[in-house]
């Protein structure tokens, strides 16, 4: 049900993990009998009819799945033009769609027999979901987190202890998502035997890229018989955040086949593209070979990778999935960016107008959707994931003195 | 034959192991990369492996990451590495040099240049960490069509299959690693090691190093007493690092790297 299937050219990766040019496992030698063991397992459970039916059991009881979709009413009208809606990510519980990934991951280390887990996280969203999940199934859980990340984002390390789980604090390189990536890679290949790594976004060495995909496809898939019952037929257009890209692969997957649904991710353009302070690996990237996997990189000359800037933790990412890389590459989707400040802007905005605080990384999706709907006609329809909640962004929002009146 | 394996081949007939020091390019500063490569030559080192320093070293603990981050910091480039390999070639042309480090730098340079710049150099051969045999089929040929060896890891958790995988795209020697974890970790099991190494054997007529967690002559013996070469990483960083000025330096590493080479003779003192 949340699986590709039939002979769509969209049906990606190959068996070996390939989105075109990109993706693949390009990792040192001790992780490969680690992700042999992981995507055969994958493969034994995505045709397995139970698995499916505890994934959404727990979507349905733990998440508070269907999330809804709602019709920005006011907001629409502010800005003009076409009919924004919204799919409520942020009121899975959590906070996030982060959690959707998480659970799914979890049944299968459990069905593994694995007795520890860890992951990585850059605003925290994803932590938090991996110790909730990691507390619902009575896993232990280790949490690598940026120490920069750590001071952005104080509350979800505070809500990762309360929930049970040690948050390590990665100093090397930047201090940030890409970092803890590294740490938590360490991790798992000193402690492969017992130890499941959940992947927090569609990057890393295949199949983490086509499992979490799969797993975020139920966001997609509900869009697709929601907006139906709701509005008559499907959206014009469809936009995501993506930083890794786990929210737009998520939303956008089921819709690849319907070519008149027009998909847009939207990056974190920081404080512009002709800046260094951005996080468009899409945009401004070349392809190359991190964490796992060929995708699209901001990298220097020389091949080392750069740092990103982003207002939003979560999108503070030098990569991005592999199979975004191949999907700007056939065109089916664009790439755009927001800066920090359009997307500080659309967060008012919708708080405002509409009483929801969007996550600063959705709030780049909403910011796209703000330039674009005023050119289009009013029975247009665009529908924004709205991939995570705005609490844990209180501090940064206020840092940045945007408060207006 | 390639300089790698007339260098092993000689070895052989003398009966003794190879010492396979690993230095990062760059630390602690671009200097010194030259100079402390004719040190670990003089002390006995018949290999030298250069890692290429990488912003995101996945495969590397504390110690290795510093060091790649310190000479990054010091403008260390990949195309730099190239130049001190030339300027070590000019007064040595028997020691191979082995590069040894990540996919992006070589895939940011394109691996054509990559390989034309190793081979005007004078490198020997290349270990890409996050290259696995199947994900470079193309660079690998391409590597040995230039007359460079293309070297890969095996790991305690590689099956029996992938055993004869990795042994038939490698070339030069297989690198072991000797433990489940990151470079200097403090793991070892020389024991799991020397059971290891018979079956690596029967899968490959290449020589067979071992690494990751070598820290000290005795550990490099044991290891020795079932291996073909011993690379030694992180410790001889921590011994760069840990040394008040630059003469200091080269007296710790030269020291080390002796201590190394006086245990890894003793087996060949005790096999006569």
């Amino acid at each position: 049900m949340n699986r590709t299937t039939g002979n769509s050219p969209f049906s990606q990766p190959d068996e070996h993990g390939h989105f075109g040019r990109f993706g693949g496992v390009f990792v040192s030698e001790t992780l490969i009998a680690a992700l042999t063991e992981l995507t055969d397992a994958w493969q034994r459970v995505r045709e397995d009819e139970r698995f499916w039916a505890e994934f959404q059991h727990e979507m349905a009881h733990y998440v508070g799945r269907p999330s809804p979709i709602y019709h920005a009413r006011n907001w629409s009208q502010q800005l003009g033009g076409a009919q924004i809606y919204l799919k409520r990510e942020d009121l899975n519980h959590t906070g996030s769609h982060k959690v959707n990934n998480c659970i799914g991951q979890a049944l299968l280390a459990r069905r593994m027999g694995k007795k520890r887990i860890i992951a990585e996280t850059g605003a925290g969203q994803h932590g938090v979901a991996t110790a909730s999940v990691a507390a619902r199934y009575g896993l232990p859980c280790v949490v690598y987190m940026g120490a920069e990340d750590m001071r952005r984002q104080a509350s979800n390390v505070y809500r990762m202890k309360l929930l049970g789980a040690e948050v390590r604090a990665v100093e090397s390189g930047s201090r940030t998502l890409k970092d803890a990536l590294n740490e938590a890679m360490r991790d798992w290949v000193t402690n492969i035997a017992d130890t499941f790594y959940i992947i927090g976004t569609v990057a890393g060495p295949h199949p983490y890229p086509q499992m979490v995909r799969d797993f975020q496809s139920i966001i997609g898939h509900e869009c697709r018989e929601q907006m139906v019952k709701l509005a008559g037929r499907q959206p014009d257009e469809i936009i995501a955040c993506v930083g890794g890209g786990s929210n737009a692969i998520g939303i956008f997957h089921p819709y690849l086949d319907e070519a008149n649904v027009r998909l847009t991710g939207v990056e974190a353009a920081g404080k512009g593209l002709d800046t260094p302070f951005h996080a468009a690996a899409l945009g401004c990237g070349r392809a190359g070979v991190l964490h796992g996997n060929r995708t699209m990189l901001l990298q220097n000359a020389d091949g080392q990778i750069m740092e990103a800037h982003s207002v939003s933790a979560g999108l503070d990412y030098p990569g991005v999935g592999p199979e975004h890389a191949w999907l700007q590459e056939t065109g089916r989707v664009q790439y755009v960016a927001a800066t920090d400040e359009e997307a500080l802007a659309a967060f008012h905005a919708l708080t405002r107008a509409e009483g929801i605080l969007p996550a600063l990384e959705s709030s780049h999706a909403l910011a796209h959707a703000a330039r674009i709907a005023p050119t289009l006609p009013a029975d247009a329809i665009v529908l924004v994931n709205l991939s995570g909640r705005g609490d844990k962004d209180m501090h940064t929002v206020a840092e940045y003195g945007n408060l207006q009146r | 034959m390639s300089r790698i394996a007339s260098t092993f081949a000689h070895l052989r007939q003398q009966g003794r192991r190879a010492l396979i020091p690993f230095l990062t390019a760059g630390f602690p500063d671009r200097e010194h990369t030259v100079p402390l490569m004719h040190t670990l030559v003089e002390h006995g080192a018949d290999i030298i492996e250069l890692g290429v320093p990488f912003s995101d070293p996945m495969a590397d603990g504390p110690v290795i990451q510093r060091a790649s981050e310190q000479a990054i910091a010091g403008s260390m480039t990949l195309a730099r590495v190239f130049d001190c390999v030339a300027q070590f070639r000019q007064q040595n042309a028997h020691t191979p040099v082995v590069l040894m480090g990540y996919a992006n730098p070589i895939e940011a340079m394109g691996y054509p240049t990559f390989i034309q710049h190793a081979q005007d150099a004078g490198v020997d051969g290349v270990l890409t960490v996050d290259y696995p045999p199947q994900e470079c089929t193309e660079f690998a040929a391409a590597l040995a069509a230039a007359e460079i060896d293309p070297i890969f890891l095996l790991a305690p958790t590689s099956t029996e299959a992938r055993l004869h995988e990795v042994a038939a795209a490698g070339r030069g020697y297989l690198y072991y690693v000797s433990l489940i974890g990151v470079t200097g970790a403090a793991t070892l099991n020389t024991a799991a090691v020397s059971a290891r190494i018979p079956a690596i054997r029967a899968a490959t007529g290449l020589p067979v190093a071992v690494g990751f967690g070598v820290r000290d002559a005795a550990s490099a013996q044991k290891i020795g007493a079932a291996a073909d070469g011993v690379i030694i990483g992180s410790r001889l960083i921590e011994i760069l690092e840990a040394a008040s000025d630059t003469p200091a330096m080269h007296r710790a590493a030269g020291e080390f790297l002796g201590s190394l080479r006086t245990a890894l003779d003793q087996l060949h003192g005790a096999a006569q």
